[in-house]
This record gives C-alpha cells, sequence and structure tokens, in this order.
C-alpha cells in the first residue's frame, strides 16, 4: 500500500487542507457538548436572576459552530472526493499504460481476466479505500482520542467507566467481527458455486436436453440453491447479533454513566450538565471506535487490491528495445530462423528446438503440425512477442533484437488466429492496421480479404458498427476483416496464423487466390491444419514436438516424411492425395 | 477478494452499501411499479405468521428505542431537582437514589427488551427472506427448463445469469434489511412525533420546522446525484469496456502498434470518469453534513427554548434532555426513508426482470396421448416441412427429405447456411411451422421430447462438458452405467489411454471451463458419451477446429466407429464423409437447396459442384489431378 502513497503525492496541499478540516470538525463535534453543559450549568443562575441572555448567548455560539461544522465537513469531502478520484485517475492510467506496453510474457503470468480485474475492480477499491481514508480513517481516532481527553477533563471521577466501556465495546465488536468475517467468506463461494451451476446449465442447454437430463440438472441445482440458502440463512442469523449488541453496549454505557453520575454529583460536586456533556462525548468515542471496526473490515480487502495493483506496476516487461537501433528497410520480404530453439519461462521442456529456415519475397511458407508442436510459437518469435532462448531471428536480414519493437512490427502484417476485432466501424477496424490508410485503400484491402460483400450487404457498409469482440459478425466474417486489416498494412512480412478455419472451401480458395496476387514481394508464413490450405506453399514446414521433421514442396514431403503424410491422410481420402 | 467474485462479468461500479450509503446510486425506475410490487408481496403471503412477528417485533423494538430518552429524562428530572435546590439554598437536599436506581433498571429492561426484539425481528426475517429467495431461484430454475431453445438463442447468458444471482440478491437483501428498516423509519418518525408532542407542543413546533427544509436538502441532494452516479456509471462502464477490449486483444495491439492510440483513448475517458467521478461522490457526500446541520439547528433551538422554560419553571430539565435527543433521531429516518424509497424502486426493477423470465412463453407441452417407439429403427422422414426461427420470417419451405436405417445424411454448405437448423427441428428444439417430421412413421410431436431425444446421440462441435469427474461426464447420458460400461465406451472412443494419463484417471475432475484437458480430448469424451448412451440415431458435428492433427485421426476414428449402423446426420467438413454420404443435404441461406449423392450433386453442375471443384484448386486456378 506505502508504494502507492507516490500516487498520493501530488495532492498533498488538498490532503493537508482534508486533515485540517476534519480535526476542526473534531473540535466542533466536541464543542457543541460543552455548549450545550454551559446552558444546563447556566440554568439555575438564570432561574434566580432571570437574565436569559447567557442563555441566548450560548445559543447563538451553539448555531455558529454547527455552521462551522457543516462548512468544514462539506469541504473536507469535496477535497477528498477529488483527491480519490485524481487518485483512482492517475493510478488507471498508469496500470493502463504499464499493461499496454507488457509483452506477452506478463500476459500469460498473470491472466488477462485478473489484469482486467486489477485495473477496474481494484482501483475502485482503492478508490473508495481513500476517501474512507481521508474522512473516517483520520476522523476516527482523532475524534476517539480527544473525545476520552475531553471527558476525562470534564469528569475525572468517571474515567473508570469510561474506560470499561471502551473495553466491553472492543469486546462485543471483537467477537461479533470474529464470528461474521469467515461465514461470508463462504457465503461467497456458495454463491459462486450456485452461479458455476447455473452456468453450465445455460452453456449445455442443448446436451442436456439432448440427454434428458432435465431433472437431474434440476437436482443438481436445487442442492446448491438449499445449500446457499441455508449458509445464507445462518449468515444473517449472525450478523443479526451485531447490531443490538452494540446497541445495548452503547445503551448501557448511558445508564452506567447515569448512574455513578448521580453518585459523582451527590459526593464529589460534578455538575448536571457536565454530566450529561459528559455522555454526550462518551457516545461520540463510541461512534468512533465502531468506524474504526468498519475501517479494519474494510481494510484487508483494500489492501489485497493495493497488492495486486503492485504487482502489475512492478512487473518489468521482458522485452525491451536496444539501446542502439537497427535499421529494418534495407531489404524487403526476408525472415531467416537461425538454429532458434525457445523455451516458455518456466516450462520443463522447450518449446522449440533448433529451427532453421528462410523464406524470401513472394515465397510462401507453412507451417504444419499438431497441437503443441510450436507453429504459432515460431509466428510469435518473428513479432518478438517473446525472445528467442538460442538462435536468431532476423527480419529483412536484421536480427529481431536489434530493432526497436515499432519499427520490427511495422515491417509485419499479422493476422492471429483469435480473431479480434474492436468496437468501432468496420473501416475503423480495417485502418488499424494501417492508421493513415485512406478511403481507397481501405476498400482494396476488403475486396481482396473477400469480405467487401458481406461488408456491402450490411446497413451502414463500411460504416456499420462491430460490436466489442466483434460479436456481432460471424466467424468466417471476422476472419476475412482481420485479413483485410493486415492487407491494407502493405508489410514486407505477412503472418497468417491458421486465419482460414472458419471459412468454407470456396471463399478460402477465393481468398488465397487474391491474397497471393497482392504478396508477390512479401515474405508470407501460414500456420495451418488443413493440408488443402496449405498443400501448394512454396516450402512446407512440418513440426513435430518442437523439431523441424521436414520442410519441402508437398510432392517432396509426401515421399520422405511420415508425419506430414499421417497428416494429409488423416484428412483427404486415398484418390484425392494423388 | 479473488478474481472468482467478478465472473459475472464488469462490475457495476459502486456497490450498494458503499461510500454514500444504501440508495445514493443510479436507481434504475420499475415499468409497474404497482403491478410488480403487488406481485412480489404475493410471495410473501406464505409467510403471515413470520411477518407479523416482524412487524410486531419490529415497532416495539423501536417503541421502547423511543420511549428510554423520555424515562432517562426522569432521572435527570429527579438529579436536577435536587441540584436546584442546593443552589437555592437547601443543603439538606438529599438525591432520590432509591428512584433514580429504579429508573435506570427500568431503563435497562427497555434497552434490553428492544435490542433482543430487534435480534428475533432480524433472525426471523433472515429465514422469510432467504426462502423467499430460494422459492425465486428455483421458479426460474424450473422455468428455463421448460423455455423453447428460441429463448436462449436471443440472449447472453451473463443476461440470464445476472437475472437468477444479481437481481434475486437485490431483492433478498430488501427483503432482509429494508422492509425492517422501512417498519421501523416510520414507527420511530410517528412515535417520536407522539413522545415530543406528549413534552411539549411549543418545542414540537421548533422542531418540526426542520422537516421541510430535510426534506427539500434531500430531494435536492438525491436528484442531482443521481444524475452524477449516471454520468459516472456510463463512464465507468466505458473505461471497463476499454479496458477489457483492449486486454483481450493485446496481441492485435502490439503487433499492429497501436500501443499509443489505445492509451489517448483511454486517456480521454479516464478523463471523464475522473470528473463524474468526484462530483457523485462529492453530492453525495454532502448530504450528511447538510442532514447534521438541519438537525443541530433543531437541536439548538430545543436546546435554548427548552432550558429558557425550565428557567421560567414551566418544563422540568428531564424533558429538555429527552427532546434533545428525539430531536436528534429525528432527521435520520428521514434520510432512511429517502434511501429507502430508491432501494425499492431498484428492487422492484430487479424483480420486475425475474417475472419477465418468469413470463416468457414455454415450449408447447407434450402431446397428451403419446406414441412410443417400442424398437426404433431409425428411418427418418421430412414431409413438406416448412420452418421459420420466427413466424413472419420462414426460411424452409416444403423440404421432403427421407433417411433410412443405417444411411450417412451429409449436411454440407458454407457457414452461416444453417446446417444446425435441421439438428434443431430433428430433436425438436424448435417447432415447425407446417408439415410434419416421422421417426419410423411416427409424427414426433406426438411422442415425449424425452423419449424422442433418447433415439438420438449427439456430439457436436461445442463440447459441453460440466464440473465433475471424468467418469461423470461420460456416464452423463446414461444412468445407471457401471464403471466397466465407461471404461469400454472410453476405450471405443480412444479416449481411455488419455484418460488414464490424467492425474486421477477417471476420478480426474474436469474444472469449470474444462481448461485441464485439450479440447480434442473433450471432443473424444464426448464420442464416448455417445457411445455409451448407444442411441439408433446420431447427429455429428465434424469440424474439428484447434484440435492437433493426430487427436483429429483418432476422433475420426472414433466417430467413425460410433456411426456403424446408425442413421447419422453428419455436418460434413471431410470429403470422404461427403463423398461416401448416402444423401448429402446441401444448404444456403438457411434452407436446403440441393440433395441427392455425390455423383448425382456432381452431374447437377449447380452450388454443390461449384463448393466441390473450388476446394481443389490452386492458387493459379489449375485443377491438381
Amino acid at each position: 500500500m506505502t508504494k502507492l502513497f507516490r500516487y498520493l503525492k501530488k495532492y498533498w496541499l488538498a490532503i493537508a487542507l482534508a486533515i485540517a478540516f476534519v480535526v476542526i470538525q473534531c473540535w466542533g463535534q466536541l464543542t457543541l457538548p460543552d455548549l450545550m453543559s454551559d446552558i444546563v450549568n447556566g440554568i439555575p443562575a438564570a432561574s434566580m436572576s432571570n437574565d436569559l441572555s447567557e442563555l441566548y448567548r450560548t445559543g447563538g455560539k451553539m448555531l455558529a459552530v454547527s455552521g462551522v461544522i457543516a462548512v468544514v465537513t462539506i469541504l473536507a469531502t469535496l477535497f477528498a472526493a477529488r483527491t480519490a478520484a485524481g487518485f483512482a485517475k492517475d493510478l488507471r492510467q498508469a496500470l493502463f499504460e504499464k499493461v499496454e506496453n507488457y509483452s506477452l510474457h506478463e500476459f500469460d503470468t498473470i491472466g488477462t481476466a485478473s489484469l482486467i480485474t486489477r485495473t477496474t475492480n481494484d482501483v475502485m477499491q482503492l478508490q473508495q479505500l481513500v476517501v474512507m481514508g481521508m474522512r473516517m480513517m483520520m476522523m476516527a481516532p482523532i475524534m476517539c482520542i480527544w473525545g476520552i481527553i475531553k471527558a476525562i477533563e470534564s469528569a475525572p471521577q468517571l474515567t473508570w467507566i469510561l474506560a470499561v466501556i471502551i473495553a466491553a465495546l472492543l469486546v462485543v465488536v471483537w467477537i461479533v467481527a470474529s464470528k461474521t468475517i469467515p461465514v461470508f467468506q463462504i457465503l461467497q463461494k456458495k454463491l459462486d458455486r450456485l452461479n458455476l451451476v447455473m452456468r453450465e446449465k445455460l452453456t449445455g442447454i442443448r446436451v442436456i436436453r439432448a440427454f434428458n437430463k432435465q431433472s437431474y440438472e434440476k437436482k443438481r441445482f436445487d442442492e446448491s440453491n438449499q445449500d446457499l440458502t441455508d449458509t445464507a440463512v445462518r449468515v444473517n442469523r449472525t450478523v443479526a447479533i451485531l447490531m443490538p449488541a452494540v446497541m445495548i453496549g452503547m445503551n448501557l454505557a448511558t445508564v452506567a454513566i447515569m448512574w455513578f453520575g448521580s453518585k459523582g454529583i451527590d459526593t464529589m460536586g460534578l455538575e448536571l450538565g457536565t454530566l450529561m456533556a459528559f455522555v454526550q462525548y462518551a457516545m461520540q468515542v463510541m461512534f468512533a471506535i465502531i468506524a474504526c471496526a468498519m475501517i479494519f473490515v474494510m481494510l484487508p480487502r483494500a489492501l489485497a487490491s493495493a497488492k495486486r495493483v503492485n504487482e502489475v506496476l512492478d512487473m518489468e516487461t521482458e522485452i525491451k528495445d536496444p539501446d542502439v537501433k537497427s535499421d529494418a528497410e534495407m531489404k524487403r520480404g526476408f525472415v531467416e530462423f537461425k538454429n532458434v530453439s525457445f523455451q516458455y519461462p518456466g516450462a520443463e521442456e522447450p518449446t522449440l528446438r533448433d529451427i532453421s529456415f528462410r523464406t524470401e519475397p513472394g515465397q510462401v511458407t507453412a507451417i504444419i503440425g499438431g497441437t503443441g508442436s510450436g507453429k504459432s510459437t515460431i509466428l510469435n518469435l518473428i513479432l518478438r512477442f517473446y525472445d528467442v532462448t538460442q538462435g536468431q531471428v532476423s527480419v529483412n536480414g536484421v536480427d529481431v533484437r536489434q530493432l526497436s519493437q515499432e519499427c520490427l512490427r511495422a515491417q509485419i502484417s499479422y493476422v492471429p488466429q483469435k480473431q479480434i476485432l474492436f468496437s468501432g466501424t468496420v473501416s475503423d477496424n480495417i485502418r488499424n492496421g494501417q492508421l493513415d490508410a485512406t478511403e481507397e485503400e481501405i476498400r482494396h484491402a476488403a475486396v481482396v480479404a473477400q469480405a467487401d460483400g458481406f461488408i456491402s450487404e450490411m446497413e451502414n457498409g463500411y460504416a456499420s458498427p462491430i460490436a466489442q469482440g466483434g460479436t456481432n459478425v460471424s466467424g468466417g466474417q471476422r476472419q476475412r476483416l482481420a485479413v483485410a486489416r493486415a492487407l491494407v498494412r502493405k508489410a514486407p512480412v505477412y503472418l497468417f496464423d491458421d486465419t482460414f478455419s472458419a471459412l468454407d472451401f470456396k471463399t478460402e480458395s477465393k481468398l488465397r487466390a487474391a491474397l497471393f496476387e497482392e504478396t508477390k514481394e512479401s515474405a508470407v508464413i501460414i500456420v495451418g491444419q488443413r493440408v488443402s490450405s496449405i498443400m501448394n506453399a512454396d516450402q512446407i514446414l512440418v513440426l513435430d514436438d518442437g523439431c523441424v521433421v521436414g520442410l519441402g514442396t508437398h510432392k517432396e514431403l509426401m515421399d520422405t516424411c511420415e508425419v506430414y503424410r499421417e497428416i494429409v491422410e488423416s484428412q483427404l481420402s486415398q484418390d484425392e492425395i494423388a | 477478494m479473488s478474481d472468482n467474485g467478478n465472473k459475472q462479468g464488469m462490475p457495476k461500479g459502486p456497490r450498494r452499501g458503499g461510500h454514500g450509503g444504501p440508495g445514493m446510486g443510479p436507481v434504475e425506475k420499475p415499468k409497474d411499479f404497482k403491478g410488480s410490487l403487488k406481485r412480489l408481496v404475493r410471495y410473501l403471503s406464505g409467510h403471515k405468521v413470520s411477518l407479523s412477528i416482524v412487524m410486531v417485533t419490529t415497532v416495539l423494538s423501536t417503541v421502547f428505542t423511543i420511549f428510554a430518552p423520555k424515562v432517562l429524562g426522569w432521572a435527570t428530572t429527579s438529579l436536577s431537582e435536587t441540584i436546584f435546590a442546593r443552589a437555592m439554598g437547601n443543603v439538606q437536599a438529599a438525591i432520590d437514589f432509591s428512584y433514580i436506581g429504579k429508573v435506570l433498571l427500568f431503563l435497562l429492561g427497555l434497552y434490553v427488551l428492544s435490542a433482543l426484539f430487534q435480534y428475533i425481528q432480524q433472525y426471523v426475517m433472515a429465514g422469510v427472506s432467504q426462502k423467499v429467495v430460494y422459492d425465486m431461484r428455483k421458479q426460474i430454475d424450473e422455468k428455463l427448463d421448460r423455455l423453447p431453445l428460441k429463448y436462449y438463442d436471443g440472449r447472453t447468458h451473463g443476461e440470464i445469469l445476472s437475472r437468477v444471482t444479481n437481481d434475486v440478491e437485490t431483492i433478498s437483501s430488501t427483503l432482509q434489511q429494508g422492509l425492517s428498516q422501512m417498519i421501523s423509519a416510520i414507527a420511530t418518525l410517528v412515535g417520536i412525533l407522539i413522545m415530543m408532542l406528549s413534552i411539549s407542543p411549543l418545542l414540537t413546533l421548533i422542531a418540526l420546522v426542520i422537516l421541510p427544509l430535510s426534506a427539500i436538502v434531500v430531494s435536492l441532494v438525491v436528484s442531482k446525484s443521481q444524475k452524477y452516479f449516471m454520468g459516472q456509471q456510463r463512464h465507468l462502464g466505458e473505461a471497463n469496456g476499454h479496458i477489457e477490449e483492449m486486454y483481450t486483444g493485446h496481441t492485435v495491439i502490439k503487433a499492429y502498434g497501436l500501443e499509443t492510440k489505445s492509451i489517448d483513448e483511454f486517456q480521454g475517458i479516464n478523463e471523464k470518469l475522473y470528473t463524474t467521478s468526484w462530483k457523485s461522490q462529492f453530492i453525495s457526500g454532502i448530504m450528511m453534513p447538510l442532514m447534521n446541520f438541519i438537525g443541530n439547528l433543531g437541536f439548538v433551538g430545543v436546546c435554548v427554548i427548552g432550558c429558557i422554560r425550565v428557567v421560567n419553571g414551566r418544563m422540568v430539565l428531564g424533558d429538555v434532555q429527552a427532546f434533545i435527543q428525539y430531536v436528534r433521531n429525528f432527521t435520520q429516518p428521514i434520510v432512511q426513508t429517502a434511501q429507502i424509497a430508491n432501494v425499492i424502486q431498484s428492487t422492484i426493477a430487479a424483480a420486475e426482470r425475474v417475472f419477465e423470465v418468469l413470463d416468457e412463453q414455454e415450449e408447447a407441452p407434450d402431446s397428451e396421448t403419446t406414441a412410443v417407439l417400442e424398437n426404433p429403427q431409425g428411418n427418418i422422414r421430412f414431409e413438406h416441412v416448412d420452418f421459420g426461427y420466427s413466424d413472419d420470417d420462414i426460411l424452409i419451405r416444403d423440404m421432403n427429405i427421407e433417411a433410412r436405417k443405417g444411411q450417412t445424411i451429409a449436411i454440407v454448405g458454407p457457414t452461416g447456411a444453417g446446417k444446425t437448423t435441421l439438428v434443431n427441428l430433428i430433436m425438436r428444439f424448435y417447432e415447425i411451422q407446417g408439415g410434419r417430421i416421422l421417426v419410423d412413421n411416427v409424427d414426433i410431436r406426438t411422442m415425449t421430447r424425452n423419449d424422442l431425444r433418447t433415439l438420438f446421440g449427439m456430439v457436436l462441435q461445442d463440447t459441453w462438458l460440466f464440473s465433475g469427474t471424468v467418469e461423470e461426464n461420460i456416464a452423463y447420458g446414461c444412468e445407471g452405467a457401471t464403471h466397466d460400461d465407461v471404461v469400454k465406451a472410453a476405450k471405443a472412443a480412444f479416449a481411455d489411454h488419455f484418460i488414464r494419463t490424467l492425474p486421477q484417471g477417471y476420478n480426474t475432475v474436469l474444472n469449470e471451463e474444462a481448461s485441464n484437458i485439450s479440447q480434442g480430448q473433450k471432443q473424444l469424451l464426448t464420442i464416448a458419451r455417445a457411445i455409451l448412451a448407444d442411441p439408433p440415431m446420431l447427429i455429428l458435428d465434424e469440424a474439428t477446429s484447434n484440435v492437433d492433427t493426430r487427436t483429429e485421426a483418432h476422433i475420426q476414428k472414433a466417430m467413425d466407429r460410433l456411426m456403424e449402423g446408425r442413421t447419422s446426420f453428419v455436418i460434413a467438413h471431410r470429403l470422404s464423409t461427403i463423398r461416401d454420404a448416402d444423401l448429402i443435404l446441401v444448404m444456403n441461406h438457411g434452407t436446403v437447396i440441393e440433395q441427392g449423392n455425390h455423383t448425382e450433386l456432381m452431374k447437377q453442375g449447380g452450388f454443390y459442384a461449384d463448393l466441390y471443384n473450388s476446394q481443389f484448386t490452386t492458387r493459379d486456378g489449375e485443377e491438381i489431378a
């Protein structure tokens, strides 16, 4: 948490002012009982002299103090709100920028979902904490201590009652808190379980109906529903003790003060007004203690958030730009792997072993192999999403580690396996490939990608909106838009990662034919699953378990590479293999 | 908090009960407040006794709490009389400790009883509210079983899920807290008013001045904060959306060097969020100081005037003390009522969303006189079938298909051609608009859905497994299957081997996303499941994306084995399947446009021939021989 304080530094003035206002607020709230006690204590004198001016004066003071309290509280709230929101803004921005510069390794380490929660939810938690911190957390201790001091000052005879009350209250709060916090956690777990069962039911609705398992599923749901209900009842009944217990504690205190206070009046010269003020002080102190308790309930959660946020901020990205950057524009369309081995950090086995191949402008290189054979990893290395463990990857004749990432990636048009589109228009999405592309260029890219047809059929054509994640277009359409985005970049190196899987054969072959017209001066590397998509490549790289087991054309490999033949045979019938 | 807690999707900003107190967040307006409220109340009707207890205990607890200051006042008065007497010169005046003692004991009793009743009320309400939401969840669950698939197609899972959890949870917490709060707030207001009147009508008048003032402040603050909270919510949603989108699209962002663009966009959103965020935080935060100030106005007024009356001998000091406490407690129920009003509104809105589900139109019930197939053969016939996903958009007109026992029917067509439509019809996931579908010459509408679906095995690309053991998942389609049966089915599906390599073999628990096994392995499990169920007819989807080639070979062998001797509808991707099929249904734009076997269709030279030829053209457009 302390590390995050640096984000509060620039708000030091606001924080200092807020603290000052909170102190004034405490003073006001503790002065009101004094004034009230003055009024009460002055009653005998006033009734004797029949002079009410003192009463009015004190009343006026009370009003003034109330006004001051209101003003400073509002001001403190203002500074707290601005500081907390500003802090959250800065933190969010810092997190976002940090994460945007992460390499894939850091994404793998923390996980996308968790990164999202950390940037959104955890920051919100911390914002709440700062608001609370600047109001309650400062106020409670000040109030508590000051209140105790004033109480002792006004009626030292009653100090011991105050001590007993505070001790008793702490015990009550502690007992109830220690009982309720764990059950709340259990409750959350049961709720998660119910969610899980329900989500499975929804995703599996067809299967459940196909297998006639409705009654089984109903039972499963009912069990967790019942379980959740039982726990919830138990939790709520435990929590039900909290308020009454605290109330009894506070009320008991009042009664005790009145009783022993009366004794004090009788024998120790205590004044009635003072006694009444003492009751008020005691109340303020008790409220402050309860507020402290609430902070302690909230603090662990916020601290957990702080820890998670810090983890993100502290993580250093592994991929760094070189100090002396080379230029990659000398040649175009060359990619070369020289004895490349790669092992994911923390993995037991290397993913790629001693890979070497090169590709030239206008040449199509296909990579085929089983899942986990390292196909996509090869593309990730070209993009320098990861750094090689051994060997060298070069693009246009330059080692990728000697280029700035920006310059390297400007050389590459990449179509990832998972088709990712962003919210915006169709045109915006294609333009992401080349931010300064003209409408012409965009349209041309779409035509080549076989996307122009369905785009024109959409209501607003190229201005049609794409929903977040591209959910309003089909998988095949997403793929074609992703291809268009790559094409508009007109880069010297094209990487396609299993890009045509969602397309039917006809569209795919049309797309391929049009595509290769565009890439005549570029290196093209295609990762594929379907033999039919890759069999016409100039060279085919067959991967098995991270090693190259074959490199050549379809015809050559059919004769020499057993793994390749096996793959082909599993997909094509005998006469089609030819 | 773990990441688990957020699976329902993005957080909806500050939760109810966060800073600013309950009910300060944006409030959703219900559509039909009265009707929905009535309906919600009906859920409580079964708990009349409990509710009466809650009602009575709440009122009693409140009454005792209200009565307490008055009693305390008796002690003060007694004390003050002695003190005044002493001040007047009567040194002999003694404090009446036995009286004060009695009063304080009585007071103690009141406090204890009040707390006790409060506890009873909470205790009983916990039972009632949880029972109500239990019933509600159960109702939704059962309702979901009776809804047609059409309902699910139009909605995201998150949307339905949030009704079962978030909305029901809102109702539950309102029942638990809101109801008693409301009763107690009203009882407090009325009670305090009565007590104040009984002590001094004049002081009451002074105290009442603060009522309209508070009402104005509350309504002003609430309506202002509503506006900013709405804005905050919107910008928060925007920010969260942007974060989610950019993080999930990280590879593309990196690959295309879009980091700066994305960061700039985010900065804009973040700035807007900051402004609305501090404003809403601030506005909701000034409610308390303002109300306190107003409360203090009353407090001071009462103090001064009360004391003057004491000086004049028209009031006793204890009454003034009591009155002061009443005034202090007077503003609280006002704020509370305003908050509760908001809470109730959003609760009713939540209830409406739940009711919406409960009111959805259900599937047509199974026919009364049901036909049962004693010895199903697996002949399927479509006669003049008309179908559309909605009545005014008929996709399929007058479709006739005949599939005989043991045949393989391949369904082919471009992506999005509606290949799953046929599956939906055969399984009666959807109702047809015209014509009929016959299984062994029996109209499927005369069978129960259960009987019909038992006849089919289904292996879809979208492999569905639930969080349970591997064995439970395989045995899913066949109740009472022994372990040996399961192993046999797994062996037949080429799944036995990989299952044995899992940490706990057949007892390995698949986690929520079943991410501890690969996509291909999942498919093998679903095949094993179908093999074990041993249905006379099959529906298969050959698509094996994201599956490595070796596993794919296994899957295909397993599928071939599964298809032996069964009538199979195959959403075909393999050429061999298509060429060997007894019947090929060519689909496009949602309907069957051609049917026949491979040779017939090639001869026709239509869409199919085009489709078939296209997949073996090279980039130069020539055929590979």
